[in-house]
């Protein structure tokens, strides 16, 4: 997948703007952002649901302006919002999905099977989706994907809204499909963890890429450590660590913010300094939070609040209404 | 990637899965329509209302009006007849409307993008609902032809399949039509709008409810250009043996030129709608 100097633009807003960047076959790839920063946007483009507005996009060998029928047999998708039918139960669903994609009649039970298996709906296969629970929804959903053997699949937050353990669940889906075939996965997120997991990401802030690598690559790039440190006098804490350690400390909700090389060595000194007291200390790693943070400047917390308005503005759900 | 090339080939790009296009956008068109009638099946509530609305006419309505109306015609058609094949029209109106608009629902609950998504043509996602819409709509009309006997209306096989023919042309050219709707409306909450806006002029107007004959001029011409009208009139013709009520210049329309408008009008609609569903990309 190679995508060039990418640019979408509704009217006078620009939702992507001008990215490039190229996906190893095999790889999984992960996008992260708040919401409102282009993913979606970026993912339909790729799956030729938008037309681009500049630029040039590969996938699967396939350009997706040129040749959308050929782009689309070769990608599997599982959508933020639940694209099933709920009258239908799970079987019909992949039944449905399978006709669309063209699967001979005679294949498409032992294709279907081990997937139902994996997905663990194997005995819930004949009943309607309306009974699923959203997880079992997302599931079915991941197993449609994976039906046609998409030659790259795209995940657009496929584990919102679920709760942890079925976010666990599928993950090691994910993982055993990894492990079994040479899918190249595209997934966009706004977990930290989920992003932790892919073998690149990219953050995508405001339309554009501000940084893509490896997770450990673009923690190491962060170069410190986070030590937070809570006192009685935040304000007089922040004055004292500046003049006993020469370390600049930023005052947040939580106490003093401080970036160091070496957290762990970082503390006992930091006692040594301080004439306030203590109540609480918290050495972290760097995450990619931190990352975030070093490139956008903003918390990707903080970025992503007032995040229901933006769903309901997202470009995706946007165009689809507009006709 | 040797397996990749393998799957790629199969289900895309070369030349080999090009031949298998038309085969694979026919079983499109036939999984659309399985879908409709899988979900028609499982909606209980949309089956009862579809029944009960017309038989609502028929028997309340009828049974009120006639009285008041009395017979007409040398044939001596009670109302009560007159409206067995009204409320059989309006039935395939309101199924055929309902099925089309069901694309708003599909929309908004997502799965609409599952069949867009999809390297099928987007004629055969219309063709497939149109088909599917149609059948089930045909199928709300029949199932009123129970009421016949009761009505005093007695039809031979030939009338059945003969009505049978007409629904199909009628309902193809209201699903059309709908389809049309369905892809400028924006919301669930526009369906009510569309109700009251398109789909009960058009049920007045269309003669399903009273006769043509000697209606003052400005609703003689709202029925004329109103399609529906040319897609009731035959029914009645062949449930009742009627002559026809429909006259354009002095002369009664007769029943080939009323199918022909109506399904005119409905390849029309078609044509629009796959026109407006490829914009869609």
């Amino acid at each position: 997948m190679e995508v060039e100097h990418l640019v979408k633009r509704f009217g006078p807003f620009t939702a992507v703007n001008d990215i490039s960047f190229t996906v190893e076959p095999g790889e999984l790839f992960g996008f992260l952002g708040p919401n409102g920063a282009g993913k979606t946007t970026t993912i339909s483009i790729l799956c030729t649901l938008l037309t681009l507005t500049g630029g040039r996009a590969t996938v699967a060998g396939h350009d997706v302006s040129a040749e959308p029928d050929a782009v689309r047999a070769s990608i599997g998708l599982v959508f933020q919002e639940l694209t099933l039918d709920d009258l239908l139960t799970g079987e019909e669903n992949l039944r449905f999905h399978a006709t669309l994609y063209g699967i001979p009649r005679s294949e498409l039970a032992e294709r279907m099977g081990p997937l139902l298996e994996m997905v663990g709906l194997t005995e819930r296969a004949h009943d309607r989706v309306q009974v699923y629970s959203g997880g079992m929804k997302r599931r079915l959903e991941i197993a449609r994907g994976l039906l046609h053997s998409p030659r790259v699949l795209f995940l657009d937050e496929p584990t919102i809204g679920l709760d942890p353990q079925t976010r666990t669940h599928i993950w090691e889906y994910v993982d055993t499909l990894r492990g079994e075939e040479d899918t190249t996965m595209f997934l966009t997120t706004h977990y930290m963890d989920e992003a932790e997991r892919c073998e690149r990401i990219a953050i995508i802030d405001h339309g554009q890429i501000v940084a893509i690598d490896t997770p450990s690559a673009l923690k190491a790039s962060v170069g410190a450590d986070t030590v937070t440190v809570a006192t009685a006098d935040d304000a007089l804490a922040r004055k004292q660590i500046a003049q006993g350690l020469g370390a600049e400390g930023e005052l947040t909700g939580e106490g003093v913010r401080l970036r160091v090389p070496n957290g762990e060595a970082f503390v006992p000194r930091l006692f040594d300094h301080l004439a306030v007291g203590v109540t609480n200390v918290n050495v972290r790693r760097p995450t990619l939070d931190d990352v975030f943070m070093k490139y956008t400047g903003r918390d990707l917390r903080d970025a992503d609040s007032g995040m229901g308005e933006r769903m309901r503005m997202n470009p995706m759900v946007r165009s689809f209404r507009a006709r | 990637m040797a397996t990749l090339d393998v799957a790629a080939g199969r289900l895309g790009g070369g030349a080999g899965a090009r031949s298998g296009a038309l085969s694979r956008n026919a079983r499109t068109v036939a999984m659309v329509w399985e879908r409709e009638l899988i979900r028609f099946r499982r909606s209980q509530a949309r089956i009862i209302t579809g029944l009960a609305q017309p038989l609502l006419f028929l028997v309340v309505l009828g049974a009120g009006l006639s009285k008041f109306i009395g017979s007409r015609g040398a044939a001596g058609v009670s109302y009560q007849q007159y409206l067995l094949p009204g409320v059989i029209a309006m039935s395939v109106l309101f199924s055929s409307l309902f099925s089309a608009i069901s694309i708003v629902w599909d929309r908004e609950f997502g799965f609409l993008r599952e069949m867009l998504v999809a390297p099928v043509s987007r004629t055969a996602l219309v063709l497939g609902k149109a088909v599917g819409g149609g059948t089930v709509s045909i199928l709300q009309g029949i199932v009123l032809l129970v009421a016949a006997p009761f009505v005093g209306v007695h039809l031979t096989f030939l009338n059945v399949a003969e009505m049978i023919g007409l629904l199909m042309a009628l309902a193809f050219g209201l699903v059309s039509f709908g389809i049309v709707v369905a892809s400028r409306i924006q919301r669930i909450e526009s369906f009510q709008v569309v109700m009251s806006l398109v789909v009960n002029p058009m049920l007045f107007l269309s003669g399903a409810i009273f006769p043509l004959q000697r209606l003052p001029g400005w609703l003689g011409v709202a029925v004329k250009v109103n399609p529906a009208t040319y897609g009731v009139d035959p029914i009645r013709r062949v449930i009742l043996g009627d002559k026809g009520a429909l006259t354009i210049g002095g002369g009664i329309v007769p029943i080939w030129a009323e199918v022909l408008i109506v399904l005119a009008m409905g390849t029309a609609m078609l044509a629009l709608a796959v026109r407006s569903f490829r914009r869609t990309e």
